[in-house]
């Protein structure tokens, strides 16, 4: 099955032929066909699209080319929260086989279907985004993506059974017995979200368990945005290579676009998700090396199309080619959403500045909290840092250095003056899975 | 001729301070002196106890960021001007006190000085010189019973 959806313009299979190294124009070809048929099937099939591209007078014959894809209309998280549950399906009931679910944290939930092609498509992508991390048969993959109705346990899993790796379906969580199996089972790669993996190592260390000496030699990090500092020192804390990746439900999880041996990029899976960077105020499509919104476009969904989705993560297309030789563009690694940004009195603060300000501190592991109040009608930034071994002393003096260090650190990089509580270890909550950084009390 | 003594982080919320001696306290470790340093934001506490490394052990299963420190004893004459002699000598060489703190002795006419200082090895030297010696762990073991 990955042999024919590699091959589905008849050519004969080799490893130069799978769709990373597709030369351009041929990789335009197949875009170009499976765009027309996408947009075809949803115009056919979901009242929403066919309706919107009705207002415009658009037909899909009005696809013509690649960038006649910029007369499409957006699609917005909201357009899958107003269709819920199945509004948006372009496949009867009797197709579907999988369900997933985001957790509805911040209203209703939303719901994606796939169909057996779909999941054999995922299953294709996560492949690619596994062989691009260095993994192939022999290797035993501990999965602690969450399974269930996230999409990133079982995602992962298929891709890595059809790799012909060994796949430890663990799931998110059960830190101790994490550990366990993965000294015991001589685990060699490693995929969950960055900030468990952290926690992970701090915890094997209260176990007296290093990572270091064991067989794990990569970790696959992706579900929420990261930095290049935390990547080094997840790689020295644990002794392995850590990739980034990336995926959205809305699209089909992970296995829309990953890094490989290189670490200076994203490869998008463009024959599947066709990417543009737009400016996220006028929705105009900006040129390859400009920084914007991505949207994506779902080339062969069959299930759930998703057209010229806003993901709201702001990241820009590299247009040099890659060492690594894959042909397909990559994204640079996505260090904010144009969602999760603060206001404070006016001033646009991102979360990963402040990462990025404790991180350049000396002996910092990013345990931390972002709390905003309003006292007087005045917003309020604390930063909360748990205090970790390095930087502990017993002088007085020497903490309120600590303090202040990071304090002027922070406010160096956004402007601002902010509280800086110093806090015990263990003292902010551990997620298992999205950190929450970010508590706004302003409302309160 | 030094001490351990053991130091832990803790935020200066009401009720922080009990968890930590609680836990020692279980593990059956008694504590010869303490002394907390204290900001708005954070406390310091330094304890002096005999199974130093037992007493680590435990705080830091407890969750504790634990820092072990060179300090040294000091026994003085328990009358005006005992402190004021000592600390002559030190200032007269030249020998920098990061901080400090005191516990009735044994005998009532002495006075436990627990100091600490940038270079332990330097203030010993400089103390014995003058004829003041430095209490050993054994001693000061003994000191409280």
């Amino acid at each position: 099955m990955l042999n024919a959806l590699w091959n589905d313009d008849a050519g004969g299979f080799h490893p130069a032929s799978a769709p990373d190294f597709l030369p351009e124009k041929r990789l335009k070809e197949v875009q170009l066909r499976r765009l027309r048929a996408v947009v075809s099937r949803a115009y056919e099939r979901v009242e929403l699209f066919r309706t919107r591209l009705q207002e415009r007078k658009l037909t899909p014959e009005s696809i013509r080319g690649l960038e006649d894809i910029e007369q499409l209309p957006f699609m917005v998280k909201t357009d899958l929260r107003d269709t819920y549950p199945f509004g948006l399906f372009a496949s009867p009931m009797s197709d579907i086989v999988r369900l997933h679910a985001s957790s509805g944290t911040t209203g209703k939930p939303i719901v994606v279907a796939y169909t057996q092609a779909d999941v054999e498509v995922w299953a294709e992508v996560m492949t690619r985004t596994f062989a691009s991390c260095g993994l192939h048969r022999g290797d035993i993959l501990q999965n602690a993506f969450g399974y269930g109705l996230f999409t990133g346990g079982l995602g992962a899993h298929y891709g890595a059974e059809t790799l012909g790796a060994t796949v430890i379906p663990i799931s998110g969580g059960n830190t101790d017995r994490q550990i366990m199996v993965m000294r015991d089972f001589g685990v060699t790669a490693l995929c969950c979200t960055p900030s468990y993996f952290t926690y992970l190592v701090e915890r094997a260390a209260e176990l007296d368990a290093d990572l270091r000496d064991m067989p794990v030699k990569v970790g696959i990090f992706g579900a929420e945005p990261w930095s290049d500092a935390m990547r080094t020192r997840i790689e020295e804390a644990a002794n392995i290579k850590a990739y980034d990746i990336y995926g959205l439900s809305e699209i089909i999880g992970p296995g829309v676009a990953s890094e490989c041996e290189a670490q200076n990029g994203l490869h998008v899976f463009e024959d599947h998700f066709y990417p543009e960077i737009i400016d996220p105020d006028s929705g105009q499509v900006l040129p390859d090396g400009e920084e914007g919104e991505l949207v994506i476009t779902t080339l062969s969904k069959k299930a759930m199309p998703v057209i010229r989705y806003r993901t709201r993560d702001i990241t820009r297309i590299i247009p040099e080619p890659c060492t690594c030789g894959r042909s397909i563009r990559r994204i640079r690694r996505i260090g904010r959403r144009s969602d999760d940004m603060i206001i404070l009195r006016g001033v646009n603060v991102y979360p990963s500045q402040v990462e990025a300000a404790l991180l350049a501190v000396e002996g910092t592991l990013p345990h931390y909290q972002i709390i905003l109040t309003r006292e007087q009608g005045l917003d309020q930034m604390t930063v909360e840092v748990e205090v970790t071994p390095e930087v502990f002393s017993d002088e007085i003096r020497a903490m309120e250095q600590v303090r202040s260090r990071l304090a002027q650190a922070i406010e160096r990089i956004i402007g601002i003056r902010v509280t800086l509580r110093l806090v015990e270890p263990r003292s902010i909550e551990r997620s298992q899975g999205k950190a929450k950084r970010v508590i706004d009390r302003r409302g309160d | 001729m030094k001490l351990q003594q053991l130091s832990l982080f803790l935020e200066n919320r009401p009720g922080r301070l009990d968890a930590p001696l609680e836990a020692i306290a279980a593990a059956g470790i008694n504590i010869l002196t303490l002394s907390l340093a204290d900001t708005a934001q954070f406390g310091i506490l330094r304890l002096i106890v005999r199974d130093w490394d037992k007493a680590k052990q435990v705080l830091e299963d407890g969750g504790w960021v634990v820092n072990l420190t060179e300090v040294v004893a000091v026994d003085v004459e328990d009358r005006p001007g005992g402190l004021a002699e000592v600390l002559k000598v030190l200032d007269q060489a030249g020998v920098n006190i990061e901080y400090m703190y005191a516990f009735s002795s044994y005998r009532p006419d002495k006075a436990i000085l627990i100091f600490r200082f940038e270079d332990p090895d330097q203030a010993v030297k400089v103390l014995l010189d003058q004829g003041i010696r430095a209490l050993d762990g054994d001693e000061l073991i003994h000191a409280d019973g």
